[in-house]
This record gives C-alpha cells, structure tokens and sequence, in this order.
C-alpha cells in the first residue's frame, strides 16, 4: 500500500482544525483511558455476550463479552505505539542511508540505490511477513518488520533532498570556509532536510498503523489475546457470519478515522513545507 | 561574433532509429530481463541469509513433535536429506541451481514439493487479482472522468472524499462487511469458497458468482489511486489545446471527454497499474484470507507461521518477480501510448 498522502486541494484550515481535534481527543483518549479504565486482556464475561450497542456499552460487547469501545481504544493504543515507533525507526534509517548515499555519492551511491530497488521489489507485507517467521509472536518483532520494510520511500526522498542541497552557495560557502565534510553533513545538510524526512515519518505512521492490523488480522502480529484492532476484527469474523455486525465495524472506523486524521494534518504541514506544489498527488 | 559558415540542415531523424518502435521495445524487455536476473539472485540471498539467522531448526520444523523422540542420527540424516547440514551460502547456491531446474525443494508443513503447492494456487490468484484490477481501472475509468468535469463541483468532492475514506479502509474490514451486507442480509452472493456448500463440482457460473465479491472488494480497495489519477490527469488535459481544438470543432462532450481527454489523461494511469502490483499482491492475499480462496494467502500464511522456509523463500521470489514484470509492463504499455517516448532511454 502506498503511504496514503494528504487530500488534494490546497489549503483548507477548516479540515486541518477538525483534523487536528480528532487526532487531540484520540490521543487524549489513549493516554487516559488505561487511568481510569483497566482492562484485563484476558477477562471474558459470558454472561454479556454480543449485546448490541446501547448506553451501557456504547459499541457493544463482542462473542467473549468484552466491551468493543474499550477494546478499540487499547487497541488503537497499541497500534498507534507500533505505528509511530516503526514509523520513525524507518524514517531515521532511511534518513541516515538517503542522506549517506547523497553525500558520498559515486560508487556508494549505485549501490545504495541498487539496495532500495532489490528491497522494493519485494511487497512489503511479504518481507514484513518473512521477518514475522523469525520470532515469536510479540509487539516488537511486528515493529520490526515494519520498520525494516519501510525506510525504501525515505531513503529516496532524502536522498534526492540531498543531492540538490549540495550545490547551494551555502554549502559551498561553508565548504570554502574549511568546514570538514563531517561539519558540512550534519550543519548543512541533515538540517535542511529534516523537515521533509519528518513529514516522510508522519505520513507513514498510518501506514504502518495499517501494517500492524493486516499482520494480527492475518494471526501473524500481536499475541491473539490482546486488544489489538486486527486481532479484533480477526476474531469478530465468526460473530459476524452470525449477523452481529459490531463487533467488526467499529475497530475498522477506529482505523479509518485516525488515518484520514493524520493525513490531513500532514497535508497541512506540506502546505507549510511547499506552498508551490508541482502536481497535487506528487505524481 | 556571429560565424559566416551556414549550419547544416538539420536532418529530421527517424523515431528510434533503424530498428522502429517493436525492435527497440524488444531491446527494453531484453535489457529488463537481464537487470531482473541479479535483483531475484539478490532477494533470494536475502531471504536465505534470514532463514539461516532465525532461530528456528528446519530440522525439528520438518519432523514436528517427531523431533523429540528421534534418534541424533536420524536427525543428521533429516538435515542432510534437506540440505540444511551445510553454511546457507552452501544452501543458497544449491538451491539456486536446483531451482533452475524447476526443483524447489520440499515444503515441510504441506509434505509436498514447493513446486507443486504452488502450481495448484497460483492459479487462482492471478484470476483474482487480474479481475480485480481490471475491475478496479474500468470503474476508476468512468468515475474520474466523471469528476473531472467539474473540479471542485459536488460529484467531484464526494468522489475524492470517497477515494480517501476506501483508501484509508483496511481491505479485510471491507471484506468482511460486504461478507454481511450481501452474503447475510441481501444472501445475494456466496460468502466465500468456490463452489455450493455440500458439493465439490466447480461449475462456470458457480465460479463466477463465487467470483463476485472476492474481486469485487479487491477492486474496491484498488481503485481510490486510479480514481484520482484519471481524475488528475484528465482535468490537466481538458485545459490543453487538442482538447479546446476538440471542443472548437464542435464535437460532442462525451467525444472530447473520452475520444481526447481521457487519451492525453491515460498516461499516468499507465504507470500507475505497474506499481500498484505489490498492493495487488498484498490486497489479494488478505482477500483470499477472508474468502477462503483457495489461492497463494492461505500457504504464505501457513509457511510464515510454521516457519516454512523453502515455501516462504520461493513464495517470496515469485511475489519479487511480479513486481518486476508489472513494472516492465507498464513500461511497454507507455512506449506504446506516448509515442513522444524512447524505449531506449527507460
């Protein structure tokens, strides 16, 4: 999948806003609900089984019992720390090898690249699922595999970042100036396109959000007794060939709107970034 | 100074030179093909360097529970039958070389060889995602031409608010949805499967109908990026001359819109359908999870979670070599539509 960009349509300060209150309450919400709201991961409640949603239990409880809000909300908990966490990782280390194959550029470059291309014919989820193999299931194999898999689309930004830098005045300035390369790479350039490697890092949070529920959908991510949203749309697909729908449809809107959330707040940022956009899909 | 000695003429040179546009597309796909030989050489080493890092003996993976009752030297001769006994560079070559010769070794959860667990899936997979893609571009087709008519308008809004919300859905969740609405409220279309419950005979038009939703959620899930690059690229070629020339002769607006705009706008879309192999591949695999197709999904994920390297490994290839294939392909589809393009300098 390709990371989802931001909606096209320049500016538009009213979607950022409703963005960026979603992306608030969401956070707020999976940072202090854990206070005030315990959950026992592996608690059923038989007696309380597919109720449909109601006061009590605003999205209703699953096939175990268990309320479908709270677990969506720990499960958006746990796939927000995988998808940030793996997102950044990629990020950093598609920052350090774009920024090294721009800078060293030659022979080692070739290779570089010849790295990314070998890497990027390979689906992601394939690889990612490769990685998976090797481990036991848990949290940070998952984060690993996804990390791994996704620093290919940073690696070129930044690459490509770089190798325009170099030929500013500035840099020559500087390397005029005697600054060792060393100085000039991490003054001059790092600096420079840390932005466009931040934006990069934000846009794939969702992303590999995305990655973590399709691995526990397929009882390849998460242990398969903790709320995850994969694992509870995987385990809600006997409940639903029942007719109870709720237990399905709830964890997916918590991907959803989380996702287009973030999107528009990263189309907001490259707004700031670039106000002259080449294409509006950055074809 | 200006010099006094005229310039040639400028010959105007044939396109592509003495071969003509098959023989240098010939050219591509043989310079494609070479390139393609050293990147699946590659991701197979990869793939071979992190079987032999995992901790996972294929030895006791191969034998299961056997493993603890079996003597040290039936262990020993388990690893030697398999090949495992040896450094994986070993293991690597000799797999490479066997390979060749269409023996992939044998797949430890499936007790069968590679070779043919693959041959009875791949099948069905690629009717899968054929289907679907080719669904998914046909509808984008009609849409983002639809929406490009009006940019901004209200049909075009709600087509690209559309096209982000399918975007941002998992496919799985949209499959399983659709599972609800027409196989148990409407009971229009099978939930999955091939053929009726209760029977094993797999008829056309059971298949077709088995078909429906399988392709249908695959080309859901597929179609936001085409919608918005048919979209794009035919609102950029209605501001363009041939388009105004069009419109000037008086022609019909469904003639512009589909005889000149969608042409010029097409070209994208055709670069599009090479890269978007790898989301096919992904989308068709959690697909068929939900469907219970009998495709590729079902052993990738059985090989994973029982660590079947050998399976995963040639899995793995062939998902790498679909990926190149698309990306060739959509190369050739664009030399043959633009003819402004040289297949000598892609």
């Amino acid at each position: 999948m390709t990371p989802l960009q931001p909606e096209p349509g320049g500016r538009n300060p009213m979607r950022t806003r409703v963005s960026a209150g979603i992306v608030a309450v969401l956070a707020l919400a999976v940072l202090s609900v854990p206070l005030f709201f315990p959950l026992d991961q592996q608690a059923v409640n038989l007696r309380e089984t597919l109720l449909p949603p109601s006061w009590e239990h605003p999205f209703g409880t699953d096939g175990s019992g268990r309320d479908v809000l709270l677990r969506c909300v720990y499960g958006l908990r746990v796939s927000l720390f995988v998808g940030i966490v793996a997102a950044f990782g990629a990020a950093l280390i598609g920052t350090a090898v774009g920024a090294a194959a721009g800078l060293l550029g030659g022979r080692t470059d070739r290779f570089v690249m010849r790295i990314v291309d070998t890497f990027s014919s390979v689906p992601h989820l394939m690889l990612g699922i490769f990685i998976i193999a090797m481990f036991r299931p848990g949290v940070w194999p998952v984060i690993l595999s996804i990390g791994l898999t996704h620093w290919l689309s940073t690696t070129r930004i930044v690459r490509a970042e770089v190798l325009s830098l170099r030929g500013r005045p500035y840099v020559d300035a500087a390397v005029s100036g005697g600054a060792s390369r060393i100085r000039v790479a991490t003054r001059h350039l790092v600096p420079a396109v840390l932005p466009q490697a931040g934006l990069a890092a934000v846009l794939l949070v969702p992303h590999a959000v995305w990655h973590e529920t399709a691995l526990s959908f397929l009882g390849l991510g998460l242990p398969s007794h903790q709320a995850s949203l994969g694992n509870m749309i995987q385990d809600s697909r006997g409940t639903l060939l029942a007719g109870d729908w709720w237990p399905t449809l709830f964890p997916g809107l918590f991907i959803i709107v989380p996702t287009l959330a973030i999107a528009g707040l990263a189309g907001a940022w490259r707004e700031r970034l670039n106000p002259r956009r080449r294409s509006e899909l950055m074809l | 100074m200006t010099s006094l000695v005229k310039a040639p003429p400028r010959v105007p040179r044939a396109p592509f030179g003495r071969r003509g546009l098959g023989g240098t597309l010939l050219r591509l796909v043989g310079r494609r093909l070479l390139a393609a030989v050293p990147v699946l050489a590659a991701v197979t080493f990869g793939v071979f360097a992190l079987s032999a890092a995992s901790p996972f003996d294929p030895v006791k993976q191969y034998l299961g529970s056997a493993a603890l009752t079996a003597s040290q030297e039936t262990l020993d001769q388990v690893a030697r039958n398999l090949g495992v006994d040896e450094p994986f560079p070993r293991q690597w070559w000799n797999w490479l070389t066997s390979a060749l010769t269409g023996d992939l070794g044998e797949s430890s959860i499936f007790r069968q060889p590679v070779a043919d667990v693959i041959a009875e899936r791949i099948g069905w997979t690629a009717l899968l995602c054929a289907t679907g893609l080719a669904a998914a571009i046909a509808v984008a087709v009609v849409l983002g031409v639809a929406a490009a008519r009006r940019p901004g308008g209200p049909l075009d809004r709600s087509l690209t608010s559309l096209a982000y919300a399918l975007e941002a859905a998992p496919s799985f969740w949209v499959g399983l949805l659709a599972i609800w609405f027409f196989a148990l409220q409407l009971g229009v279309l099978p939930a999955g499967g091939l053929s009726e419950p209760g029977s094993d005979t797999i008829t056309p038009g059971g298949l077709l109908r088995h078909l429906v939703l399988p392709a249908g959620v695959l080309a859901i899930s597929q179609m936001p990026w085409f919608l918005l690059y048919v979209r794009q690229g035919v609102t950029e070629a209605l501001t363009e001359d041939p388009v105004r020339g069009a419109r000037a002769r008086g022609l019909r607006e469904r003639t512009v819109l589909f005889g000149h705009a969608l042409r010029s706008g097409l070209l994208p879309v055709l670069t599009l359908i090479g890269t978007r192999v790898p989301e096919v591949i992904t989308g068709a695999l959690l697909i068929e999870t939900i469907f219970s197709w009998p495709g590729m999904a079902a052993a990738t994920t059985e090989a994973a979670t029982a660590a079947d390297f050998p399976l995963l490994a040639a899995v793995t290839v062939l998902a790498a070599a679909a990926v190149l294939a698309g990306n060739l392909l959509s190369d050739v589809l664009y030399c043959l539509a633009d003819p402004r393009v040289n297949p000598e300098e892609l």
